[in-house]
């Protein structure tokens, strides 16, 4: 009995939290900024990447050429998801 | 050397090895791995000076201590045959009669002379059963 | 209270398969609110694990006897601290650990990728519950935690006494929490297979969830080898039993995944090694929790034949093949978008070690599955001990650490010889001083692979200190910071970078201690009269008095009777004092009489261990308690019908008889030089390993200065 009893009572307060987004909708809270987050943890990683080549460069794990090359290479990857950052604010205000 | 060829020698150089040390392994872990047995096929002909894992049940009111010589027999696990076992070196905490044991060592003269600190015990998770059970 | 845990079970298993199919249906259709309905579904999987558990906790700790884990796994005289643990000791305890850890990991990341990685996510969150389903189906089905007995047991059981140890207490929730994150990033490479989103995305999303398993695995491995050093009574940290196995080759192949990815976040290579390696990992987790459960194979660890084992190998099977046919059908979209330029370069070294971590794994599947792979190939079920896993696993360690000294000078694409030269000239210094001192200074040469170990060690150990100080100085001459503070922000800028050279310091002196314990230990086993003395490596030690107590069991584990000895251990002037003894836990049986049932039942041992920076003294004490049989079998016919407190008079008279003229004891007293700093290792590894998952404060400064930092970029782009 007691079990019975659980199981509907469990199954009730499932049922409302997993059905609220079906029911009501989910809104427009997350458009947009999927891509956003998307491209920022692109950029961050870019960063990261261009101090790596940096910190490679200042400890002499790189050469001066070989990290020139590297830099360009990396900057110029950087600038694109930046590009695509702009574009992105251009279109939703909301940013 | 053109890159593709340089490629292909580098992976057929990579495979080889691989072989040979798989090769290796097995061989290795062949010549290395005593067989797994249980009373009854040891006493249908066990090899002399050879080392075998026996496994099995300590039989109930054989274990019998000399100094720190162990002495006991272990019996199939699904039957009656069993072999005199006589071991030193640390006895496992959950050793008990009734209790599935394994032991490396070879038969000599019919009785299982054990190496030191061979014997292992499975270790029953629901130990007061199994102490019913015996 | 059952009735809720089995209904808790029910409706995750209902919620589970609602949560797969949401997720499914959201991702194909494109609808919003039925992927985030299927998220928040796996929330709610977490919310009645959580519920589940505390229902059965409770049940522990208030000895309900009604349920029958807890008449089977405890006991009112269960010290309560063991009552909490005595959940994951038992198979449907711990299938509830996993299914509970699991479904909050799943609920964590699904919360942190919410507005990400919108086409993989809901294929993710549909793969996760598929696997909590999977475990809440074998609860439902098969093994259920909340099963009741008709007739409660005035009293359990209790807890198998060899698991009364502190360590036991996070041992398996650690290896647990190890298993389950792998999880994480398994569903969203699978996610990322599906919808052919091969980049580095699904990588970035769950590298941080790859990195606290491989930490959490890692420590659980670390406590379960603390737990057999200082609690089993064979004097060993690691014995490559199965369970044992099953647990490091998981983390094996999830080292060579956190060093793998870094290749592909760079290079975009090594795609399909990448997704193959994390299958590999997850699989193994698997079967690292399949292992402890069926028995299969002779372990310490088989706790006897489970119910459950074929349940889990067609999970297993599903797993594999699932996974196989979804990457050869996606190897178009993994191919890599650069190719390896120089055999001497960073990737080529991520390379090497990987292949050098999979061998590994690969070596020691093929012992540890030996007894199944012989019997199928020649019908004799035979098996491989300790030495071949020594003698086979060594050299590829030596390499290992070798590698973890010269890979981090390597640079990418390309090394130049000269830089090579440059970075490698001080550490290969120190290192060839240190074979120098070894040589001349001890006796090391009695065991070469030891000393080449000691010298690949000092090596890794300068090759971090190098970095770490060379990289203080570059950032000195930028800033003009004094030490400390240069070296600080050296370290919280670049956390990944020397986290990760810290676990490799980590575990540099992990296998320090490692091979100067396996190489140098003296162990003796002797028989001794109190008053006798006998040597151990450096130690000449006396038997001073046998001890014997009632109810003063002073590891705490609820023994009531403890028999001992009192070991004073001279080595020049240094003395020290040792208590090793044996607790007696009382037999359930029926059989044994109402006196001799206290001295039948379980024995452990306590060890007593003397750490040191520079040795261990070990030593573990086995009483013989034959002479007291005929005094026990008196009284037991004597005093059968007495009073419990009588009873308790005539087992005190008993226990004081053995103190005041004990027979000979066996004693085992090991000798093991700088096997300390095998914890010490282990704990730096984890350390490094916090210090790389924790998120670097930059993250949040950086969205504000974005705009900033965009015009930076572009400026630069003109120069």
């Amino acid at each position: 009995m007691e079990y019975v009893l659980a199981v509907i009572l469990l199954a009730v307060l499932v049922a409302a939290v997993v059905l609220r987004p079906l029911v009501w909708g989910v809104g427009d809270d997350t458009a947009g900024s999927a891509s956003r987050e998307e491209l920022e943890a692109a950029k961050e990683a870019k960063y990261r990447e261009i101090r790596d080549a940096q910190l490679d460069l200042e400890m002499g794990k790189l050469s001066e050429d070989d990290y020139r090359a590297v830099d360009r290479e990396l900057r110029a990857e950087a600038i694109e998801i930046l590009k695509g950052l702009d574009a992105l604010e251009g279109k939703s205000p909301e940013a | 050397m053109d890159p593709r060829r340089k490629r292909k020698l580098r992976l057929f150089v990579a495979l080889s090895a691989a072989v040979l040390l798989a090769g290796a392994l097995v061989y290795t872990s062949f010549s290395a791995s005593t067989q797994a047995k249980q009373p009854s096929d040891l006493l249908a002909g066990a090899e002399q000076g050879r080392s075998y894992e026996l496994t099995g049940k300590v039989v109930k009111d054989s274990v019998d201590k000399d100094g720190d010589r162990l002495t006991f027999r272990i019996r199939d696990r699904d039957g009656r045959e069993s072999l005199p076992v006589t071991y030193a070196g640390v006895v496992p905490d959950p050793f008990r009669e009734g209790r599935e044991v394994i032991v490396s060592g070879q038969l000599e003269q019919g009785t299982f002379v054990a190496e030191r600190d061979s014997l292992i015990t499975k270790c029953p998770s629901k130990f007061t059963e199994d102490e019913q059970s015996t | 209270m059952a009735g809720l845990g089995s209904a808790c079970l029910l409706v995750g298993l209902l919620t589970a398969v609602y949560a797969v199919c949401a997720s499914l249906h959201g991702a194909r259709s494109g609808s919003r609110a039925a992927v985030v309905s299927g998220r928040r579904a796996i929330y709610c999987v977490a919310g009645l694990m959580v519920t589940a558990t505390v229902v059965l906790q409770s049940a522990f700790l208030r000895s309900d006897f009604s349920f029958k884990l807890v008449a089977e796994g405890s006991s009112t005289d269960t010290p309560t601290f063991y009552k909490f643990t005595a959940m994951w000791a038992t198979q449907d305890g711990s299938l509830l650990l996993w299914a509970l850890l699991m479904s909050l990991f799943a609920s964590a990341v699904l919360f942190a990728t919410r507005r990400s990685l919108r086409d993989i996510a809901p294929y993710a969150t549909a793969v996760l519950g598929g696997i909590a389903g999977f475990f809440l189906l074998l609860m439902v089905g098969w093994e259920n935690p909340f099963t009741t007995l008709a007739v409660a047991p005035v009293e359990g059981a209790g807890l198998n006494p060899l698991l009364r140890h502190p360590a036991m207490m996070i041992h398996p929730p650690m290896l647990y929490t190890g298993y389950v994150g792998f999880a994480i990033p398994f569903a969203f490479a699978i996610g990322a297979l599906i919808v052919r989103q091969t980049g580095a995305d699904w990588i970035r999303a769950t590298r941080r969830f790859a990195l606290i398993a491989w930490t959490f695995l890692g420590a659980g491995i670390m406590l379960g080898a603390l737990w057999s050093y200082s609690e089993l009574g064979w004097g060993g940290y690691w014995a490559w039993d199965p369970v044992e196995n099953a647990s490091l080759m998981p983390w094996l192949i999830g080292t060579a995944f956190i060093h793998s990815i870094m290749v592909q976040e760079k290079r975009g290579m090594l795609k399909v090694w990448n997704v193959s390696l994390i299958v590999s990992t997850f699989v193994l987790a698997l079967l690292g929790t399949f292992l402890v459960r069926s028995g299969i194979l002779d372990s310490i660890h088989a706790f006897g034949a489970s119910t459950i084992g074929k349940q889990f190998l067609v999970f297993i099977a599903v797993v594999i093949m699932g996974s196989l046919a979804l990457i050869v059908s996606r190897l178009d979209d993994l191919r890599s978008e650069a190719k390896l330029d120089s055999l001497m370069s960073r990737e080529a070294f991520f390379l090497v070690n990987n292949l050098v971590l999979v061998g590994l794994c690969v070596v020691i599947f093929w012992g540890t599955f030996f007894p199944l792979i012989s019997e199928a190939l020649s019908g004799d079920e035979a098996s491989v001990g300790p030495p071949w896993f020594n003698r086979v696993t060594t050299p590829l360690a030596l390499v290992l650490v070798a590698l973890a000294a010269i890979g981090p000078m390597v640079p990418w694409r390309r090394a130049s010889r000269s830089g090579l030269v440059r970075s490698l000239r001080l550490p290969v210094a120190v290192a060839a001083i240190t074979l120098v001192a070894l040589l001349a200074l001890t006796d090391s040469a009695d065991s070469p692979l030891a000393l080449v170990m000691f010298c690949f060690v000092a090596l890794v150990l300068a090759v971090v200190v190098q970095e770490l100080a060379r990289g203080t100085a570059a950032r000195r001459t930028i800033t003009g910071d004094p030490w400390p503070r240069a070296l600080g922000q050296l370290i919280s800028r670049n956390r990944r970078r020397y986290g990760g050279y810290l676990v490799h310091a980590g575990i540099a002196i992990l296998f320090l201690g490692v091979a100067a314990s396996s190489a140098f230990q003296e162990q003796r086993d002797v028989r001794l009269s109190p008053g006798q003395s006998f040597e151990a490596g450096g130690y000449d030690i006396t038997y001073v008095r046998p001890t014997a107590e009632v109810g003063r069991d002073s590891a705490g584990t609820g023994a009531p009777i403890t028999f001992g000895a009192v070991l004073r251990a001279r080595r020049g002037d240094e003395v020290q004092t040792l208590r090793p003894s044996r607790n007696y836990y009382p037999s359930q049986s029926s059989e044994a009489g109402p006196i001799g049932r206290f001295f039948e039942g379980e024995a452990t041992s306590e060890v007593d261990v003397r750490w040191g920076l520079r040795r261990d003294l070990w030593a573990a004490v086995r009483p013989d308690i034959a002479e007291l049989e005929p005094a026990i079998r008196e009284a037991d016919a004597k005093f059968a019908g007495s009073r419990d407190d009588v009873q308790a008079i005539v087992i005190a008279a008993i226990v004081e008889r053995y103190r005041e003229d004990a027979p000979p004891a066996t004693f085992r007293a090991i000798d093991s030089p700088l096997v300390s700093w095998i914890w010490i290792g282990g704990a730096i590894m984890i350390l490094g390993a916090l210090i790389a998952i924790w998120p670097s404060p930059q993250t949040r400064l950086r969205r504000v200065t974005s705009v900033y930092a965009a015009r930076l970029g572009k400026e630069l782009s003109q120069a």
